[in-house]
């Protein structure tokens, strides 16, 4: 019997004043799975992500979470849901504990003490409680949005280039965490950055992005080898170029249609 | 209404009060400085008046309350505030939180915040200028109470124009006060005012508080009809500034401004 997906987004279309900034976007994300949402800088990620965090509401299509329309019942599609975003760190002002006190009581954790207690130990953050968030390293702020995005041991988790700007080692941690969560089947990670190496270490599944369109889907290592390019890095170029060339293409014929 | 996300709401608010004597000293330091003001100048217009007219519950009186609307109103912006500068908003919106929740978050806030002042005004007014509010008893409380809706609507309806202008709005909220206090007859009978400046003054709340005040004061049973109408139509705004909040949470959610919102990207 095939498993119901966590998430399952279908032709979702989002367009800013005659832009359209995802185009048609279909996918799933199963039980225990991570899946890869890649592209070029101003792609459709982010928009994708946030039509599935509900605080972007889309053109038209339709987003469920556990089965759940997230237009329709909003609070109970996101109360299984959470996220850690590299630009959206927690308030500053707040202390470790109490950010993490605040969102715990947000997403209505209980017992929350002890949450709390054991994400401080799980991310080594017990000697920063009583830090504000503000003045923590990058990588700190990381490892802090990270474990407000486990407070509710969510069931689908969304992290938006949680790696970047942190250390090698501590983007290993992290990696290794998250891995951790998804190989107990619980969750399911919709994952997206830019570097291609992380992508493949961690990624079932990844989806290519590219002008609001996905473009290229499928297993990471199983790709390079169909499209023949020595690494997902090449085919993360060579698929920006195309559709490049593509646009081009058209401005081109679209060009010498208005001359003739 | 979930209770547990609105003490989430009220909970960062209180944390960021205990941790910033900043953030506590203007709860208290304007008010001070206003009944202070206010206090001298009645005491001296008493010493100087030989009308017999005792000028203490008139003006002191007045601005204490005209200063807890105020107070009520800033609870509820500078909470909200919180939330612009820290560009909090998509944690918050994001996590399963609905707006009346979010609402009812900064009410409770602005609740707490205005009675620290409140408290402060009452404190202050009594035992050094001899303002005697507590001989009105428990017939203070409905004035109060419009005073405090008012105030609550007000404040919705502000933080709902930084939601839409952005940040750089900020400037338009805080003289809304100062702006309706000519129409409101804080200090005069709103029978002074020209035709026009009178009809403004039938649909603010705080007129038909302050007339009724100053009935009381003068001996006269409290005219609470006319309180009635002020409190129907501070209820009324309170349900207008909810539905414009909810309206342009809307609009930015359709236009991802949530996401992305901050005095560059919100112009």
């Amino acid at each position: 019997m095939p498993v119901a997906p966590i998430l399952s987004v279908s032709n979702l279309c989002k367009t800013f004043t005659g832009l359209r900034a995802v185009d048609d976007v279909s996918f799933t994300v199963a039980p225990g799975e991570i899946v890869g949402l890649v592209g070029p800088n101003g792609a459709g990620k982010t928009t994708t992500i946030n039509a599935v965090l509900g605080v972007l509401e889309p053109t038209s299509g339709r987003i469920e979470i556990e089965g759940v329309d997230l237009a329709r019942d909003r609070t109970r599609a996101l109360s299984r849901t959470n996220f850690a975003a590299v630009y959206a760190p927690l308030p500053g002002n707040l202390t470790v504990e109490q950010n993490l006190k605040v969102f715990g009581r947000l997403y209505d954790v209980r017992p929350l003490g002890e949450r709390v207690e054991q994400l401080l130990v799980d991310y080594d953050l017990l000697k920063y409680r009583r830090t504000k968030a503000g003045v923590l390293s990058s990588g700190e702020q990381t490892r802090l949005s990270i474990a407000k995005a486990k407070l509710n041991r969510p069931r689908l988790l969304l992290l938006d280039e949680p790696t970047a700007s942190i250390d090698p080692s501590t983007a290993r941690e992290i990696r290794a965490g998250v891995s951790a969560v998804v190989d107990s089947g619980h969750a399911g990670v919709l994952w997206t950055s830019h570097n291609m190496y992380e992508v493949e270490a961690v990624c079932d599944r990844v989806l290519f992005l590219s002008q609001g369109r996905i473009v290229v889907e499928g297993d990471p290592r199983r790709l390079v080898e169909e499209h023949g390019v020595a690494s997902l890095d090449d085919l993360f170029v060579k698929v920006a170029h195309a559709r490049l060339h593509d646009d081009q293409s058209e401005r081109a014929a679209r060009a010498a249609e208005m001359r003739a | 209404m979930n209770g547990s996300r609105i003490a989430a709401i009220v909970m960062r608010q209180a944390y960021l009060l205990r941790g910033s004597p900043q953030r506590v000293l203007p709860l208290i330091a304007w008010v001070v400085i206003d009944i202070l003001l206010w206090g001298f100048i009645t005491r001296y217009l008493n010493q100087v008046s030989n009308a017999g007219f005792d000028f203490v519950p008139a003006l002191l009186g007045a601005v204490l309350l005209w200063d807890f609307l105020s107070r009520v109103m800033q609870g509820v912006t500078m909470a909200f505030f919180e939330d612009v500068w820290s560009r909090n908003f998509l944690n918050f919106f994001a996590a399963p939180l609905r707006i009346s929740e979010y609402l009812a978050g900064l009410v409770v806030t602005a609740i707490a915040t205005s009675l620290v002042g409140l408290v402060a005004m009452l404190a202050l007014s009594t035992l050094v200028f001899g303002l005697e509010f507590a001989t009105y008893g428990p017939a203070l409380a409905p004035f109060l109470l419009v005073l405090f809706v008012t105030g609550i609507a007000l404040g919705v309806a502000g933080a709902a124009i930084v939601l839409r202008l952005g940040p750089s709005a900020e400037w338009l909220i805080w003289p809304i006060p100062t702006l309706l206090s000519p129409f409101a007859g804080v200090f005069y009978p709103v029978s002074v005012l020209p035709a026009w400046m009178q009809a403004v003054s039938r649909v603010l709340p705080p007129s038909y508080v302050f007339e009724g005040m100053r009935a009381v004061v003068g001996g006269k049973p409290a005219p609470w009809d006319q309180l009635a109408v002020g409190a129907g139509l501070s209820v009324i705004y309170l349900g207008l500034a909810c539905w414009l909040f909810a309206r342009i949470y809307r609009h930015a959610l359709r236009n991802g401004l949530i996401a992305r919102y901050s005095a560059e990207s919100v112009s």
